[in-house]
């Protein structure tokens, strides 16, 4: 129960981070907003690695590596679309 | 690794996240701030594949190599007009992702007979039901906006006595989830319940609406993420999943709020009141005046103001590096140029910033509708270019319109309107616009591009 006090304490100050720093975002860059936060929201890939890599059977093994391949696209795709689209608003500086 | 020194990285990580998304609060940081979520990504990654549960890395390699390199050609080939589409197909792999993990997780407990807490439990299930809501919704999203299916509203009788019904039967599957854990295939049962839901759910929405949409699969990949996280009592998936539930919520409100409409409102297909239509006919019989490239031209070459009010119709013909040509030239004959972008013009927040950026116009020239309505009373000329139903004066007028209320770019208070259509069909919401038949208004009939290289060069000719 202590553990998911703490987990909800971190979940919820974490959306109050969220809404500080976000709705500071100026709407010119609300696109890059959106591919870069769902770039983080990718990090579902740390749960993906252990499933592909442990000493697991082999189907919830497998339904990691899946998770790996997906979570990979999610990850790599959305920071490098988002560089491809900071780079364009950089350069006129 | 020790434990101690993974959940360190990972804190430092979540930190990298929290400084990526401030950097992202101005354009000339916002570079930095996107490598550095990267970085934090790394650093997470890289402390997991050191952690001492991970044995084995012939499947993570694998993975890697075929989600990076499908990831990777995607994100450097795509055009950016189809950029909204690319992030729901990204943003639905993330989603995905979470359904498979939490299901791995559970599967992996039950095999070796270990304990389910309840905290365990509740999460798997959430974490199941979010992640096929937003990989299916996701997809029918990217399917409306690659034109795989019809991009029109898909409403059938019932339809919300279906969905309810469909809603009710995967919170009833949660609950019996974490009533009978060790039944491993409830989950999946839940998962394909889920997904049907999903589906439905976006179906019916309109291309009107799909800023919202996105926005909103955005805000729930990262509940996606952040309920995985409580399946591994894992602190950096509930940190960087609730900074992005957050970022899509407050997107969602923006988006609502420029439309006028409310969340429910999206999510259940109701576009306004239907209230009576005014027929086309009515609206422009015999008013519309038509003109050539070669008057506007003149217009604009007397015109000491001049606003540039770009669409999805811009966006589709590919016109904003003509646009930006348009704007050197008349700069250059001390012509002030400014761009009014209405926050959901194109397909996505902010969608438009990004087609302009791409062009080279400088984002100090880009200004939001609050900022540009003001000063469009003192502008000489206005240029509609492929946008409808964000111009449209019936929203302030018309309190029966489907877009009644909607905040408008008040670009019939310019001196002279200038519209580039190819025709006078109606937009998004099907309705005609008065403000082409209006006695200050010109219709410049044709393609976006053509049109504005006839401009240029109509433009030089004159000079």
């Amino acid at each position: 129960m202590e553990g998911l006090i703490a987990a909800f304490t971190i979940f919820v100050l974490a959306i109050f981070v969220g809404f500080e720093i976000i709705t500071k975002i100026p709407p010119t860059l609300h696109t890059p907003l959106m591919s870069g936060s769902n770039a983080i929201s990718g990090i579902t890939i740390i749960g993906a690695l252990i499933s592909a890599g442990s000493e697991n059977q082999f189907v919830p093994k497998m339904l990691g590596f899946v998770a790996v391949i997906f979570a990979t696209i999610n990850v790599i795709g959305g920071f490098l679309v988002t560089h491809r689209m900071l780079e364009m608003f950089r350069k006129k500086d | 690794m020790s434990p101690t020194l993974i959940n360190l990285s990972y804190l430092v990580a979540s930190v990298l996240f929290i400084f990526g998304l401030k950097g992202l609060t101005h354009p000339r940081t916002a570079v930095r701030g996107n490598l550095l979520g990267a970085l934090g990504m790394a650093v997470a990654v890289v402390a997991t594949l050191l952690a001492k549960e991970i044995i084995s890395y012939q499947w993570i390699i694998l993975g890697f190599v075929i989600g990076g390199l499908f990831g990777a050609v995607l994100a450097i080939k795509i055009h950016m007009t189809a950029m909204p589409q690319l992030v729901a197909l990204f943003n639905g792999f993330g989603g995905g992702a979470s359904v498979l993990v939490a299901g791995a997780a559970l599967l992996e407990l039950v095999i070796e007979h270990k304990a389910l807490s309840t905290q365990f439990t509740v999460a798997t299930a959430a974490s199941g039901l979010i992640g096929a809501v937003t990989f299916w919704g996701s997809l029918v999203a990217f399917a409306k906006l690659q034109e795989l299916i019809s991009g029109n509203q898909i409403i059938f009788p019932g339809q919300q006595a279906i969905n309810a019904i469909i809603g009710a039967a995967a919170l009833g599957l949660c609950g019996y989830l974490v009533y009978a854990p060790e039944q491993t295939l409830t989950y999946w049962v839940l998962v394909a319940v889920s997904s049907v839901l999903g589906i439905l759910l976006v179906i019916p929405i309109g291309g009107a609406d799909m800023p919202v949409v996105i926005a909103l699969l955005n805000s729930y990949s990262g509940l996606a993420a952040a309920a995985t996280g409580f399946v591994l009592s894992n602190s950096v998936l509930i940190i960087s999943g609730s900074l992005v539930g957050a970022s899509g919520i407050i997107l969602t409100q923006i988006m609502c709020k420029a439309m006028n409409r409310s969340l429910a409102h999206v999510l259940f297909g109701v576009l306004g009141e239907a209230g009576e239509k005014a027929s086309a006919d009515d609206v422009y019989a015999g008013r519309v005046k038509s003109a050539s490239a070669e008057e506007v031209a003149m217009l604009l070459e007397n015109a000491r103001q001049v606003v540039i009010v770009p669409g999805y119709g811009m966006a589709v013909a590919q016109a904003q590096h003509a646009v930006r040509d348009l704007m050197n030239l008349l700069e250059s004959r001390g012509t002030n140029v400014e761009f009014a972008i209405h926050p959901v013009a194109g397909r996505m927040p902010g969608h438009m910033n990004v087609l302009l950026a791409e062009a080279d116009v400088p984002y100090d020239k880009l200004k939001e509708m609050d900022e540009i309505n003001p000063s469009l009373e003192q502008t000489d000329v206005a240029i509609v270019l492929g946008a409808n139903d964000v111009v449209n004066p019936v929203a302030r007028t018309d309190p029966k319109s489907p877009i009644a209320g909607m905040p408008i770019i008040n670009v019939d208070k310019a001196r002279t309107v200038v519209v580039i259509k190819r025709s006078l069909s109606p937009g998004f919401a099907g309705i005609p616009n008065p403000l082409f038949a209006a006695d200050n208004t010109l219709m410049l009939f044709g393609d976006g591009k053509k049109a504005v290289l006839e401009l240029i060069s109509a433009l030089k000719e004159a000079a």
